[in-house]
C-alpha cells in the first residue's frame, strides 16, 4: 500500500489517537465490573472501538477493522442490554485490547497489510468471545446495513432495491412552481446530474399536482428524489442547482450508508473553536449556505420563542442533515469542550519547545539590552517611555516564561515515600519520611538534577545517619527514625533540607580520617563547617567501614559535583547524638537572572542581585583589605585584584555589600553601573576550574561580562582569612 | 378506441393548449390511445402532462396508454425512472437504449 506524505501523517495521528483510546479502554475494562451503573462506562468502551474501527476504515486497514468489528458487536450487544457485565466477558475482552495494540503498533512500524500470526492469534480471541454473540451473530456486511437503515424506514425504501449499488448522495429536489415560467427546466438539472455522476435512483414524485382543472400547466408540481453516485463533494452538487434555488427546496443529503463514514470524519475533526455548524460545514454534510439559513433560522426562531433552538435541530428540520450526523457532530462538540476543560487544568507541552522559548526570552532580554543602551544616548523622551513599557513588559513575559518551568518540588520528595519504604525494610530500620513544603516550586530542570543526588543524600541518612533501632533506644530516642525532606523559598534560592535524627556526623572521625588521607594538615584549625565539607571531598568516600561515619562519603562527592553543576551549595549542619541535616541552596533558575553589573577598569561584571545587601561609597582606601560598617568589621575582596587588572583604580571606589550563608564580604568595585536582566551562558570547558566566575553575559553593547560567583569568593575568602 | 398523435413539441410553450386538448381526448372514450412518435422535444411540463393525463385517466376508470413513444420521450421517462410507472409497452423505435 502506498500512502502519500499527508497519509502518512494521519496515520500517525490515527495510531496516537488509537493507542490513547486503548489505554482508556483498557482503565474502563478493568473498572468495569466495579461500577454500578455501567451503562456510560460501556458507551465510553464502545465509542472507543467504534472510532478505531472507522479509523482504520478509512486507512483501508481491512484487519484491523475485521478485528474491531467482532469486539464491536460484543461491546454493541452489552451496551443494549442483550449481555451482562461478566468477568469472563471482561477477562475475554482485556486480551482483544492488547491485541489491537499490538496491531496498531504493527501499522506504526509501518506494517500495514495484515500479518499471518496475528490474524491467527486475533482469530482466537475472536473464537473466545463467540460465545457472548451466539444469539444473533451477524456478518459485517448484515450489521453495518442494519445499522445504516434503522434510523428512517420510510426514506430507505426508496432506496431499498438497490442498496448494494449505492450512491453517495440522496437528493431531494421540490422545484420552484415558476421555474417553468422562468424558462428553466428541472429535467435539465437532473441531466446536468448525470455529468458529475451516475443517478443510481430516481423517484419522481407528482403527488403535488392538483387535479386537471386547476392544474397549471405552466407550473411545476414535480418532485425527484435522486440517489446520485458522485465523487462531487456537496458543495459542487449543491452549486448545479444555484440558477433554480429561489423558492426550490432542494437537499443534499450523505446516503444512509455514507453516514458511519461522515460520523468518522466529524469525529475525526478537531478544531479548537468547533461550532456544531462548522463540524458539519467541514466534514462537506451541510454547505455554508445551508448553515447561514440554519442559524437565520435559529436567530428567528429564538426571537419569536424566547427560547434557544438548536442549530442542529433546525437543520434537521430542515432535512439539511440527518439525526445521526448531529448527533456525531454534538459529540464532538462535547468532546472538543470537555476536553478544552481539561486542558484549562493543564497542557502538556514539549519541553525543547519550552527551552526554545526560554533562550528566546534570553535574547529578547539581551537585545532589550542593547536597545535601551542606545535609547539612553538620545533625548528622545517619548522613545525613552515607549522603552520604559517594553522593558516591563519583556520582564514581565520573563518572569511568565521561567514560571513556565516552575514545578512543584512534591513529586519529586514523593518519589523517597517509596524508596524510604523499601530501603528501610532492605535496613531492618523503622523510618518514617516527613515531608514539608512539597508545594514548593522549582525550575523543572533544577527537579531533573536535583533526583540523584537527592536520593544518595536520603540513602546515606537512612543508612548511616539513623541508628539501629537498639541504639536508639538506649540513647533515649524513640524506635522509629525520623527522615525529613524539607523545602522553602529563600532570597531567590530554594532550599532543600534532608534531614535525620540519627547519630549525626562525628567531628573528631572525620578530622583523624583527613589527616590520615592527606586531605589536611595535622594541627590545621578548621572550623565545624570546614570539616564536615570534607566528606564531599573525592577519595574520602573510600574510607573502610566505620561506625558512623563509615559511607557517608560514598558518592558525595558526585553529590556535591551535581550540586556545584547546578551553581548550588550544600550546608551542613550536625548535632552529635541529635542528627544532621543537609541544606542544599539551589538557584530558583538556571537561565536568568536580575544582575547587577559594575565595573572594574574597562571590564564589567554582573553579581546576582539576590546577592547584593547594600552599596556603600568606599570611604578612604588606606589599602587595608576590611572596612568597619555600622560597628561590624566587613572584609573585602577587591575585584581589580582578583582578577588582576591592572591600571589604576578609581578615584572614588564602592563597595558593594554581599551575603552568603549569613557571611559578609565587601566588593570592591569602581563603578556601580545598575541593574540588568542576565541571561546566563555557561562558560566553555577551557574554564571550568576558573574560580569565583559562575558564567557569563553578553552585554547590550555587545561586551561579555562575566557574572561572579559570590558564594565561592566568599568561601575562598573566609578560607584565606582563616589560613592567615 | 381513440387515438391521438401528438404533433411537434411537448413543451412549457405549448403546454397550455396541449392541455386543454389532451383533457379533451380524454372525453372522447373508455379506451385511448396517445401517439407519441412525432413529439420532437419534452420538458418538465410536456412531463407533468403526460402524468396528468395518465393520473386522469385511472381516477375516471379509463384506460389510457401512450404508444410509439419518440426517442425524446424515451429519454426523459428513462431519466425520470417513470416508464415502468407508465406501464405502458414501450416499442424501441430507435434500439440504442434499452428501457428498464
Amino acid at each position: 500500500m502506498n500512502l502519500d506524505k499527508e497519509m502518512m501523517e494521519a496515520l500517525t495521528t490515527f495510531t496516537i489517537e488509537s493507542t490513547e483510546l486503548l489505554q482508556d479502554m483498557e482503565a474502563d475494562l478493568l473498572a468495569l465490573e466495579n461500577i454500578e451503573e455501567p451503562s456510560e462506562t460501556i458507551n465510553a468502551i464502545f465509542r472507543a472501538a467504534h472510532t478505531i474501527k472507522g479509523s482504520a476504515g478509512l486507512f483501508g486497514l481491512e484487519h484491523i477493522v475485521r478485528f474491531t468489528h467482532v469486539v464491536e458487536s460484543v461491546l454493541d450487544a452489552l451496551r443494549s442490554g442483550k449481555l451482562t457485565v461478566s468477568s469472563e466477558l471482561v477477562a475475554g475482552l482485556l486480551p482483544c485490547c492488547d491485541h489491537l495494540n499490538s496491531l496498531i503498533r504493527d501499522v506504526v512500524d509501518g506494517k500495514l497489510e495484515e500479518n499471518q500470526d496475528m490474524t491467527e492469534s486475533g482469530n482466537r480471541l475472536l473464537d473466545a468471545l463467540r460465545p457472548f454473540l451466539k444469539p444473533d451473530l451477524k456478518t459485517p456486511e448484515a450489521a453495518e446495513t442494519g445499522v445504516a437503515c434503522r434510523d428512517d424506514a420510510a426514506r430507505v425504501e426508496t432506496i431499498a432495491g438497490d442498496v448494494i449499488e449505492s450512491g453517495n448522495w440522496l437528493l431531494f429536489l421540490q422545484f420552484s412552481e415558476n421555474c417553468l415560467r422562468d424558462g428553466m427546466d428541472p429535467l435539465s438539472f437532473i441531466h446536468y446530474l448525470t455529468t458529475l455522476g451516475e443517478i443510481v435512483d430516481l423517484t419522481t414524485f407528482s403527488h403535488a399536482m392538483p387535479d386537471a382543472a386547476s392544474m397549471d400547466p405552466e407550473s411545476n408540481y414535480l418532485g425527484f428524489e435522486i440517489v446520485l453516485k458522485s465523487e462531487a463533494g456537496k458543495e459542487t452538487i449543491e452549486s448545479a442547482f444555484d440558477f433554480i434555488r429561489d423558492g426550490s427546496h432542494i437537499h443534499i443529503l450523505p446516503l444512509e450508508n455514507r453516514i458511519p463514514y461522515y460520523v468518522e470524519l466529524i469525529k475525526s475533526l478537531t478544531d479548537d473553536n468547533a461550532q456544531l455548524g462548522e463540524l458539519l460545514l467541514k466534514s462537506g454534510v451541510i454547505t455554508q449556505r445551508e448553515l447561514e439559513e440554519g442559524l437565520k433560522a435559529q436567530q428567528t426562531q429564538t426571537e419569536a420563542q424566547q427560547q434557544s433552538a438548536r442549530i442542529g435541530e433546525i437543520l434537521v428540520d430542515q432535512r439539511v442533515v440527518q439525526q445521526p450526523l448531529v448527533n456525531a457532530a454534538l459529540e464532538k462538540q462535547q468532546q472538543l469542550k470537555d476536553s478544552k476543560a481539561r486542558e484549562n487544568q493543564s497542557i502538556r507541552v514539549d519541553a525543547e519547545r519550552l527551552d526554545k522559548l526560554i533562550d528566546l526570552i534570553g535574547e529578547l532580554v539581551i537585545s532589550t539590552a542593547a536597545a535601551k543602551l542606545r535609547a539612553m544616548q538620545t533625548r528622545d523622551i517619548a522613545l525613552h517611555e515607549a522603552h520604559a513599557s517594553v522593558i516591563s513588559l519583556v520582564e514581565e513575559v520573563r518572569d511568565c516564561a521561567l514560571q513556565l518551568r516552575m514545578v512543584p518540588i512534591g513529586s519529586t520528595f514523593s518519589r523517597y515515600q517509596r524508596v524510604v519504604h523499601d530501603i528501610s525494610k532492605e535496613l531492618g530500620k523503622d523510618i518514617k519520611l516527613v515531608i514539608n513544603g512539597a508545594e514548593t516550586e522549582v525550575d523543572k530542570s533544577v527537579v531533573e538534577k536535583i533526583g540523584d543526588p537527592l536520593l544518595h543524600l536520603v540513602r546515606n541518612a537512612m543508612d548511616h545517619g539513623i541508628e539501629a533501632a537498639e541504639l536508639r533506644a538506649e540513647r533515649g530516642k524513640p524506635a522509629q527514625g525520623t527522615l525529613r525532606l524539607n523545602a522553602y523559598h529563600s532570597s531567590g534560592n530554594i532550599v532543600i533540607e534532608v534531614g535525620d535524627d540519627g547519630g549525626g556526623l562525628d567531628r573528631d572521625k572525620i578530622y583523624a580520617k583527613a589527616v590520615e588521607r592527606g586531605l589536611i594538615q595535622p594541627g590545621a584549625t578548621l572550623s565545624d563547617q570546614d570539616i564536615y565539607a570534607l566528606i564531599f571531598e573525592p577519595g574520602f568516600s573510600t574510607v573502610e567501614q566505620i561506625s558512623n561515619l563509615s559511607g557517608r562519603g560514598v558518592g558525595m562527592d558526585v553529590v556535591k559535583r551535581n550540586i556545584t553543576e547546578l551553581r548550588g551549595i550544600i550546608h551542613i549542619d550536625s548535632v552529635p547524638g541529635c542528627g544532621t541535616t543537609l541544606r542544599l541552596h539551589l538557584p530558583l533558575t538556571l537561565a536568568i537572572i536580575d544582575g547587577f553589573l559594575v565595573g572594574v577598569g574597562e571590564a564589567s561584571y554582573v553579581i546576582p542581585l539576590d546577592r547584593v545587601v547594600e552599596c556603600v561609597e568606599l570611604p578612604v582606601d588606606d589599602e587595608r583589605d576590611y572596612m568597619e560598617l555600622r560597628g561590624e568589621v566587613l572584609p573585602f575582596i577587591r575585584l581589580r585584584q582578583l582578577f588582576r587588572k591592572n591600571g589604576s583604580a578609581a578615584r572614588r571606589q564602592n563597595v558593594i555589600v554581599v551575603e552568603h550563608l549569613g557571611l559578609k564580604a565587601g566588593l570592591v568595585v569602581d563603578r556601580l553601573m545598575g541593574e540588568l536582566q542576565t541571561v546566563i551562558k555557561p562558560l566553555g570547558k577551557l574554564f571550568g576550574h576558573v574560580q569565583g566566575v559562575g558564567g557569563s553575559t553578553i552585554l547590550g553593547s555587545g561586551e561579555v561580562a562575566l557574572i561572579i560567583d559570590v558564594p565561592t569568593l566568599i568561601r575562598q575568602q573566609e578560607h584565606d582569612l582563616v589560613s592567615v | 378506441m381513440q387515438t391521438l398523435t401528438i404533433e411537434g413539441e411537448l413543451t412549457v410553450f405549448t403546454a397550455a393548449e396541449q392541455k386543454t386538448s389532451l383533457l379533451a381526448f380524454l372525453n372522447t372514450g373508455d379506451e385511448l390511445e396517445i401517439n407519441l412518435a412525432n413529439v420532437g422535444e419534452i420538458d418538465t411540463a410536456g412531463l407533468q402532462l403526460l402524468i396528468l393525463i395518465k393520473r386522469e385517466a385511472a381516477q375516471s376508470g379509463k384506460t389510457l396508454r401512450f404508444v410509439m413513444h419518440s426517442k425524446a420521450v424515451l429519454d426523459v421517462l428513462e431519466l425520470t425512472r417513470l416508464t415502468s410507472a407508465f406501464g405502458d409497452q414501450v416499442v424501441l423505435a430507435h434500439n440504442e437504449e434499452s428501457p428498464r
